[in-house]
């Protein structure tokens, strides 16, 4: 079993952002989670990748509980769980290579990053990354000066550089337009089809979780009130997920293109 | 939903005079306008009589007596103004020895200021529950004036520039962690959090994450505090520390007949201040936009 989540919960102040989550995961396979805003789906990852502390619960990762883990152990489990966000979360003032190297930050010393000693063999592999997600040409740019896409896909860049076995993904195409939301999550699919890597992306149009998941997670009010396969997603499913009543359609807020422009598309990765 | 954002036809609107209702509005500011301004000038003016009663001369009749000492000043340096270029090149060494014991004690007080600030930054501090306590021992550095400092240390290890470099670095430490502490503040914190999500230790999110960000600011404050200390460096020669500041008070001390050198070295640190000033423009520049192709 690759991942357990047992009573996993979160309370902030009054409020409890994740109620008791538990589930499992058995292999790599894509996940996505739906939800409206404030459902927890943004806290569920932060507690799984660490960056928030859980109140109670386990996440255990090959058997070995991760939300436990403290300083030196706690860093090198963020160094196997790669996340990526909305607003990308780079540093803009430097350039797109230093940006990807980052991704080795749990394997450096804090003196070798203080004075950009990077190896020879990871800054090739940082450029050899870049040039997979098509954005070689970049490298020696300052972050800030690339599109929403182009920014996305350099924080795809520093997530593969850390050689992670899981990616978490918050709404990772939520800043992004249609075309440039395709790219990345083409690109997301890509890598955990060619490379094994089990992703697990926040996402908030339901036909783009039916398009690129194996399987979908529904959370409302912190819980989990949906559990299976794309195919078991119907409008009814979506309303329980949403708490939306009759009126609620999806053609409000779908951004799906039904014909692809293959034309356009190839402008937009340029 | 939609049809409750528009507002009803007009006829239909209720009756509330907008027009006389603000016009309302304007004379009651300029009323309490008018009431500041008169609590203001009376306030002044009964302080102006509190400070002219506990002053020993009389201000007013002290007035014109201002600009006499300026006068003999430039008037006998002008007379003597074949003098300064010399007195110029005479100056030179210990002018450097100020500007050496300003930027010596800038550099060591801005990285002190550097690690206070970023541990007493709400957000960044590695440990939030000490914040109070950083803060209270920037808030001593500064409150200490560092003619008090230098006068203790030169007492203790006698005359010399170690004693101004330590005195000055303990109040820029003070004084630029504050404003380096606000700057920070102000920092973006999504790619502190991007380089926490790969594992990076504090020192490496704020190395990566922080200082790129907020160095134009800090080193503009630092490089306004290098002006500040030069200014410092050459009062601390007055107590006893070397530099500018020693040829200065002799030149003062002696009057007539020294003027010329007071001249001289007070056209010096017009000038350094006015590089330093250049410099810390261009430098900023460099910083945010990048180094011209």
């Amino acid at each position: 079993m690759l991942l357990d989540f047992r009573g996993v919960t979160r309370v902030f102040g009054e409020r409890t952002a994740v109620s008791n989550v538990s589930f499992t995961v058995d292999g790599p396979c894509f996940i996505g989670i739906l939800g409206r805003s404030g459902a927890g789906k943004s806290t569920l990852l932060r507690l799984m990748n660490r960056l928030t502390d859980a109140t109670a619960g386990e996440v255990r990762f090959k058997g070995k509980d991760v939300l436990s883990l403290k300083g030196r152990e706690k860093r090198d489990w963020q160094g196997q769980c790669a996340m990526i966000f909305q607003q990308f979360n780079l540093v803009p003032r430097l350039d797109v290579a230093s940006n990807v190297l980052h991704g080795t930050l749990s394997r450096r010393s804090t003196l070798a990053t203080m004075f950009s000693f990077w190896p020879n063999a990871d800054i090739h592999r940082a450029l050899d990354i870049l040039d997979r997600l098509g954005i070689a040409e970049q490298a020696p740019k300052r972050a800030e000066a690339l599109s929403g896409g182009q920014q996305q896909r350099v924080a795809i860049a520093r997530a593969l550089m850390q050689d992670p076995q899981i990616i978490l993904a918050d709404e990772p195409i939520a800043s992004l337009d249609p075309m440039n939301a395709q790219v990345v999550m083409d690109t997301l699919r890509r890598i955990h089809e060619e490379d094994g890597r089990t992703v697990i992306a926040n996402l908030h149009t339901l036909d783009t979780a039916r398009r690129y998941c194996d399987r979908v997670i529904g959370m409302r009010d912190g819980r989990v009130v949906f559990d299976g396969t794309p195919e078991q997603l119907t409008t009814g499913a979506a309303r329980d997920i949403y708490g939306a009543d009759a009126s609620f359609s999806e053609a409000t807020t779908s951004t799906a293109i039904e014909a692809p422009d293959a034309e356009y598309a190839a402008t937009m990765m340029a | 939903m939609a049809d409750i954002s528009f507002w009803p036809e007009p006829e239909k609107r209720p009756a509330i005079d907008t027009r006389a209702h603000y016009l309302d509005m304007t004379r009651k500011k300029r009323m309490y306008g008018g009431i500041l301004l008169v609590v203001f000038v009376a306030l002044m003016a009964s302080g102006f009589r509190l400070a002219e009663m506990r002053n020993a001369g009389d201000f007013l009749a002290g007035l014109p007596m201002v600009y006499q000492f300026p006068a003999e000043v430039l008037s006998e340096a002008w007379a003597m103004r074949g003098n300064l270029p010399g007195l110029f090149l005479e100056f030179v060494p210990s002018l450097l020895e100020t500007i050496n014991i300003a930027g010596v004690a800038t550099l060591i007080g801005a990285l002190g200021a550097a690690f206070l600030a970023l541990l007493s930054t709400r957000g960044l501090a590695p440990w939030p529950w000490a914040l109070p306590l950083y803060r209270r021992t920037m808030d001593a550095f500064r409150a200490v004036p560092e003619i008090v400092v230098a006068l203790v240390l030169i007492y203790i290890f006698g005359g010399g520039p170690v004693p101004a470099v330590i005195a000055i670095a303990l109040h820029t430490c003070g004084a630029l962690g504050k404003l380096f502490s606000e700057v920070a503040e102000n920092a973006d914190l999504k790619p502190v959090e991007g380089l926490a999500s790969v594992g990076g230790t504090w020192p490496q999110r704020m190395w990566l994450g922080i200082i790129p960000q907020v160095a134009p600011n800090w080193l503009s404050y630092a490089l306004l505090r290098f002006e500040i200390n030069v200014r410092a460096s050459a009062i601390l020669g007055f107590v006893g520390s070397g530099g500018i500041g020693y040829d200065l008070k002799i030149a003062m001390q002696w009057g007539a007949g020294k003027y010329d050198q007071v001249v001289a070295i007070f056209l010096l640190l017009f000038l350094t201040i006015v590089a330093i000033d250049q410099l810390s423009g261009h430098y900023r520049d460099r910083l945010v936009k990048g180094a011209k192709p």
